[in-house]
């Protein structure tokens, strides 16, 4: 990937790179934008999580054009932002990079691994040297992120370049633990509900990383809409705020999953998002947003096939 | 020096809540931040860091201040009640501890904050000793001793028991109670913590530099633009953080009057620092910058040298662009004109 980089930086076909860069902890990996200077510090391995394609959007103002590393998740963003139009495809090199699932540190966590010095990939095993000593996980596939046990699959949706093979990481029916909201009764859901909600910081982390929350300048940050709010005035606002985002959302979130994995209070807010897809995809008919540019989605198009409102209310969402 | 065994807190902790108002680290759904403790509450003392610093039991992310209510031609205004009784925080740790402290500089200064005084006068701090620092743990860099963490009681988890040191009268009242310890114990696991915080990897920052007299050379600093570029804004890393301490008032329309509430703010946002002209801050770079040099050089210009970071790592754990303090001292610091 560097090669190609520095290749691609010294034809003078871009003037710049998104990609990553180690952070302060060993295993830290930060997206950054690289020139010829200093490319060689890219690095690409388990631990890039963060998604890039949402950079893209502050990148377009910039003189010439980006090279950017897209895993198979990434693409889906990266298509639905450009039929949004926030990226030019004028000015971006996209090139496809393969994926085998990213490492979540916090389920390393979680398993009782304390005082993370470092993670080393070894085949399927991690080796995780710590304060406390050295612990082996066997298969890497107990502490990917959430966001790569519910994969699309190795397939990037962009055409273009491709460097490395891709695994499928995916692990059983991503709408399963929809379903099991589905069936709870009202009472026990929206108890679950409050109970991950009201943990919410209100940080907006999820917003700001969200390629789907691209607006200029939200509405909750506008102090001209009335309703910009940084705390909620009652514990019950925070709950509606997800609410609206996911609405918000809905028809153009590609189930990316950078929301649940950059909440600091792990609230798993793309439960919220993947119930709209399940709900599309039974009233509608499959749908995957970003799985092309220029698609439009059911919720903004009409077709003499779609029922009526109230018949989906009625038919409990069955297509006819 | 007295002890409890860990499977009697239960009992201690039912005790001082037949009095008075008890927080501690309580997990719900998942996640352990300070809550008020009721017997029904999963109490973790074995979590190191809450989500959340233990600040929100002084400074809470909202409160009420003032209510109006409106009435035909009158209004009515009434101020929120202030705190009037004691309570307890239960098992802060020595970063968090020295925060309040920190916070103290602020808010206890002319012009006083009123509420965040009232609570401080009546919370009783009980720390808990760091058996097990975590990785992004630096306290040590600002004269913390994780081993040592202070307040008006300190406690160290020795094994099945639970020792606790009072340093104060209000501490040694709440535990006048329990049964009379040998300290020997409690010695050897300080050892062993300081042992550890020795071999954190972030433990011997070079904060050289980092001072009024060197203002304008960070500021000016190139690195700024390659440290923010991935930072997404967010304020994740100001909310957890037990120093920040910048919040915003506003009104809520409650339809027959106004209820005047203050909350948490964040210098990360777009509409902090916004005027009636503009904000002044116009980039993420502007945003970011204003943080750590407020944590870094314009609080220790203004209060004899004294950081307003306690190394707590938080924002080192919880940003999710893995941005923090420490990439900052490291790439700023260490230089002197
Ligand atoms: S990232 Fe988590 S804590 Fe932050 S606003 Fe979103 S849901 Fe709330
Ligand atoms: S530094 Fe990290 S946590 Fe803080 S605002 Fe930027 S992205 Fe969010
Ligand atoms: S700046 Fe970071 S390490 Fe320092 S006190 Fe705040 S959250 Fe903790
Ligand atoms: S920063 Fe220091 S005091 Fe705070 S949790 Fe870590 S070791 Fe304990």
């Amino acid at each position: 990937m560097i090669e190609r980089a520095r290749e691609l930086l010294a034809s003078g076909e871009v003037n710049r790179v998104l990609a990553w860069e180690k952070g302060e902890n060993d295993f830290d990996r930060t997206p950054a934008v690289f020139t010829a200077d200093n490319v060689d510090s890219l690095v690409y391995d388990g631990l890039c999580g963060p998604n890039l394609s949402k950079y893209l959007v502050g990148e377009m103002e910039k003189e010439g054009k980006i090279l950017v590393f897209l895993k198979p998740c990434d693409s889906y963003s990266y298509n639905q932002l450009a039929t949004e139009h926030r990226i030019d495809l004028e000015k971006v090199v996209p090139i496809a990079v393969g994926c085998r699932g990213k490492i979540d540190v916090e389920k390393l966590r979680a398993k009782g691994i304390k005082g993370i010095l470092s993670v080393t990939e070894d085949g399927d095993k991690l080796l995780v040297k710590t304060l406390y000593g050295d612990a082996v996980v066997e298969n890497r596939k107990e502490v990917l992120l959430d966001k790569c046990l519910a994969c699309k699959g190795k397939e990037h949706v962009v055409e273009c370049e491709v460097i490395g093979e891709s695994e499928d990481t995916t692990e059983g029916d991503k709408f399963g633990i929809v379903a099991k909201l589905e069936a709870m009764t009202p009472d026990e859901r929206f108890a679950f509900w409050r109970g991950e909600l009201s943990k919410c910081i209100r940080c907006n982390a999820c917003r700001n990383v969200c390629p789907a929350c691209s607006c200029v300048k939200c509405v909750f940050d506008n102090p001209n809409t009335g309703v910009a709010n940084k705390a909620a005035a009652d514990d019950f606002e925070e709950n509606m705020f997800h609410i609206i985002r996911a609405f918000h959302v809905a028809g153009r979130c590609t189930d990316c999953g950078e929301c649940s994995r950059v909440c600091p209070q792990h609230i798993p807010l793309h439960l919220l998002n993947r119930k709209f897809i399940k709900d599309i995809n039974e009233i509608y008919g499959g749908y995957q947003a970003g799985a092309e540019i220029g698609q439009r989605h059911p919720l903004e198009n009409f077709d003499k096939g779609d029922c009526e409102p109230s018949v989906v209310h009625v038919r409990g969402g069955a297509r006819k | 020096m007295k002890k409890i065994s860990l499977n009697a807190l239960g009992a201690l902790f039912a005790k001082i809540a037949s009095t008075m108002k008890l927080y501690a680290p309580i997990e719900k759904a998942g996640q352990v931040d300070f809550y008020e403790w009721n017997e029904s509450e999963k109490v973790r003392l074995d979590v190191l860091k809450t989500v959340k610093s233990a600040k929100d039991v002084f400074f809470p992310q909202v409160e009420d201040l003032l209510k109006f209510r409106v009435e035909g031609k009158s209004i009515e205004m009434n101020e929120a009640p202030k705190c009037e009784d004691d309570f307890v925080v239960f098992g802060v740790r020595g970063c968090d501890a020295r925060s309040f402290e920190l916070l103290d500089r602020v808010f206890l200064v002319d012009p006083r904050d009123e509420f965040y005084a009232a609570r401080r006068a009546h919370g009783i701090i009980v720390t808990l000793a760091c058996g097990a620092p975590e990785e992004s743990c630096f306290c040590t860099n600002f004269g913390i001793d994780p081993a040592n963490p202070g307040g008006d009681a300190s406690a160290w988890i020795v094994g099945e028991e639970l020792y606790i040191e009072p340093h104060t009268e209000r501490g040694a009242a709440l535990i006048a109670d329990l049964e009379d310890a040998d300290a020997s114990s409690v010695e050897a696991a300080k050892k062993e913590i300081s042992a550890i915080a020795e071999r954190l990897p972030f433990a011997n920052l070079d904060l050289t530099g980092f001072d009024g007299e060197h203002l304008m050379e960070k500021f000016d600093d190139p690195a700024w633009e390659r440290l923010s570029k991935a930072c997404l804004g967010c304020g994740t890393c100001t909310f957890v953080c037990p120093t920040c301490q910048c919040y915003d008032i506003r009104d809520f329309d409650t339809g027959h009057g106004v209820t005047r509430y203050r909350c948490w703010d964040s210098c990360m946002y777009s509409d902090f620092t916004l005027m009636a002209a503009e904000n002044s801050r116009h980039t993420q770079l502007q945003r970011f910058r204003q943080r750590f040099m407020h944590k870094l050089v314009y609080f220790p210009s203004n209060n004899d040298g004294l950081y307003s970071c306690v190394g707590c790592g938080r924002c080192v754990a919880k940003c999710p662009q893995n941005l923090n303090i420490v990439k900052v001292i490291k790439a700023l610091g260490g230089k002197k004109a």
